[in-house]
């Protein structure tokens, strides 16, 4: 190659190494002023506990409801007898009880749902023959309401603890394999040809380039499948149960307990926004690496 | 000098960006090669063909490249899930793997940046970080598909000037894909103008070191370059 001592470009060139972004003389700076300012599209930095004023004005509304007797106790007791009652149930240790054993449930349900949720996307996303057999199958499952399944679940399981954490794992895993099989082949055709050029084999290029492009789909089904977890647990546990959050429901209603059915709910909706809020730590542990509107 | 490159009659047809239609091409060891061509004249479609990419085209020919053969696109193509020394290093193996990303990455001038993302870089940091994973692979051949389109002027003189460096430094084989007829004759040893598939010059570019005699000479160059793209080298310099 030639060696270019004085090039047309050497004048210009003289100015790297690369310039400094704070260049500039420090000290107060003004305000900005100007006639233009576009409309701002992005959103303004979210406070932290900002989505609990919802909440919050509802259960505003509900107390002046009760304490100004507009509300019949029997049909939604005030929040401070459910919170008494929520209380008393956990002193006699029922909450706890039933509390262990539908988390149990739920978690077991979870896991086995996103096993074969992740395994199943894997293999129908990373080859064609396998995408051929699993994603129809599983587009005709998701077709069939779980409700619809129990009956059959029950002739095949009976109505054990076996039946109840499949029923939860088949309604988990749909999300899970769907959010993650999208985003499996959606990944960047850019990168898969670097990965060629770069010589990956195959493991290194799932390890490397799959993976984490696929790793926000997981979580975001994660989050649909964790909801649902909960939801299938509700309709196993009021099923010839004799523990669990759903059995205590039950139970209530036949006593016309208005204030445990009420504990039951908050417990539910406790339970799915923990868990919830769970799966966006993780999201936001794993996902450094992003820039998006919502970040 | 021994040959790295060695194309006999490529013919690439059906493809998206462009037709081949028979292309002899040897590239020397350590040599220096610019591509030029308008859109469509089968720029893309001929690196594509070196570097293995173009699985599902339909053609014929004799295609030889070294094994250590190293891309760089138009866009960086760094993973942003992965901190730049793991760009760097992606794929590679062996204890000094770390060590070696930490010397390419100094070698762009990115000392210091190891751990950070790619999306807090500015488009000319990512593709150094782009050249340093490619040179780090110690390539026989470099293959780069318009590398600087997407930067600024200023930025791409820089990059000149880095790209020029780099190349003396590590000696692999270059092929620069480019449609800015100033920066071939400013980097290569030797242009080669593809049009419509074919190549319809090849010019060994062998400017004096410096002075008004080098400037006549290259805007000389260019004129004669442009005339093979079919446009009037005065009137494109005039306007």
């Amino acid at each position: 190659m030639n060696a270019h001592s004085a090039d047309i470009f050497e004048a210009r060139e003289q100015g790297s190494p690369m310039p400094s972004h704070d260049a500039g003389p420090p000290g107060p700076i003004a305000a900005p002023t100007s006639n233009h300012v576009p409309q701002r599209l992005s959103l303004s930095p979210a406070a932290a506990w900002g989505w609990l004023l919802g909440p919050g004005l509802l259960l505003l509304y509900w107390s002046v409801l009760s304490y100004g007797g507009y509300m019949d106790e029997r049909f939604l007791p005030a929040p401070w007898t459910a919170m008494e009652t929520g209380l008393d149930l956990i002193r006699d240790g029922r909450l706890p009880e039933n509390l262990a054993v539908s988390a149990g449930r739920a978690v077991q349900g979870l896991v086995l749902g996103v096993i074969v949720g992740v395994t199943l996307a894997l293999i129908s996303g990373l080859s064609q023959i396998g995408g051929y057999i699993i994603d129809g199958l599983v587009q005709l499952k998701r077709g069939i309401p779980v409700l619809a399944l129990i009956p059959f679940m029950i002739l095949w399981f009976g109505v054990g603890e076996m039946m109840k954490i499949l029923v939860i794992a088949i309604t988990v895993f749909i999300p899970i394999y769907i959010h993650t099989h999208n985003a499996l082949r959606a990944i960047d055709i850019k990168h898969v040809e670097l990965a060629e050029t770069l010589g990956l084999n195959r493991q290194q290029f799932i390890r490397h380039v799959v993976f984490p492009g696929a790793l926000p789909g997981l979580l975001l089904g994660l989050r649909f499948g964790v909801t649902s977890s909960w939801l299938a647990l509700v309709v196993v546990e009021q099923l010839n149960a004799t523990s669990g959050i759903g059995y205590m429901v039950t139970l209530a209603r036949n006593y016309a307990q208005a204030d445990v059915m009420l504990v039951g709910l908050v417990v539910y909706a406790l339970l799915g926004l923990t868990s919830d809020a769970l799966v966006r730590y993780l999201q936001r542990r794993l996902f450094a690496w992003r820039r998006t509107l919502g970040s | 000098m021994s040959v790295v490159v060695r194309v006999r009659d490529l013919v690439r047809r059906f493809t998206l960006k462009g037709v081949l239609n028979g292309i002899d091409l040897d590239i020397k060891a350590g040599e220096f090669v610019a591509l030029i061509g308008r859109s469509g004249s089968g720029k893309s479609t001929l690196l594509r063909a070196l570097a293995g990419l173009d699985h599902e085209a339909d053609g014929s020919g004799e295609l030889i490249v070294p094994k250590r053969l190293s891309v760089v696109f138009q866009d960086a193509r760094l993973l942003p899930w992965k901190r730049l020394i793991d760009n760097v290093v992606l794929g590679l193996d062996g204890t000094d793997v770390l060590q070696r990303g930490r010397e390419a990455l100094a070698e762009v001038e990115l000392s210091g940046r190891e751990r950070s993302w790619p999306y807090e870089l500015s488009g000319g940091e990512q593709q150094r970080v782009a050249l340093a994973r490619s040179l780090v692979r110690g390539p026989d051949l470099l293959l780069a598909d318009e590398p600087f389109g997407a930067l600024d002027a200023l930025t791409r003189l820089r990059m000149h000037g880095l790209l020029r460096r780099l190349a003396a430094t590590h000696n692999p084989a270059v092929l620069l894909v480019t449609h800015d007829v100033e920066e071939a004759i400013e980097l290569a040893d030797r242009v080669v103008v593809l049009d419509d598939g074919r190549i319809a010059g090849d010019i060994t570019v062998d400017l004096p070191q410096g002075g008004p005699e080098r400037r006549e000479r290259a805007a000389e160059l260019q004129q004669r370059l442009l005339a093979f793209l079919g446009v009037d080298g005065r009137q494109a310099i005039l306007t």
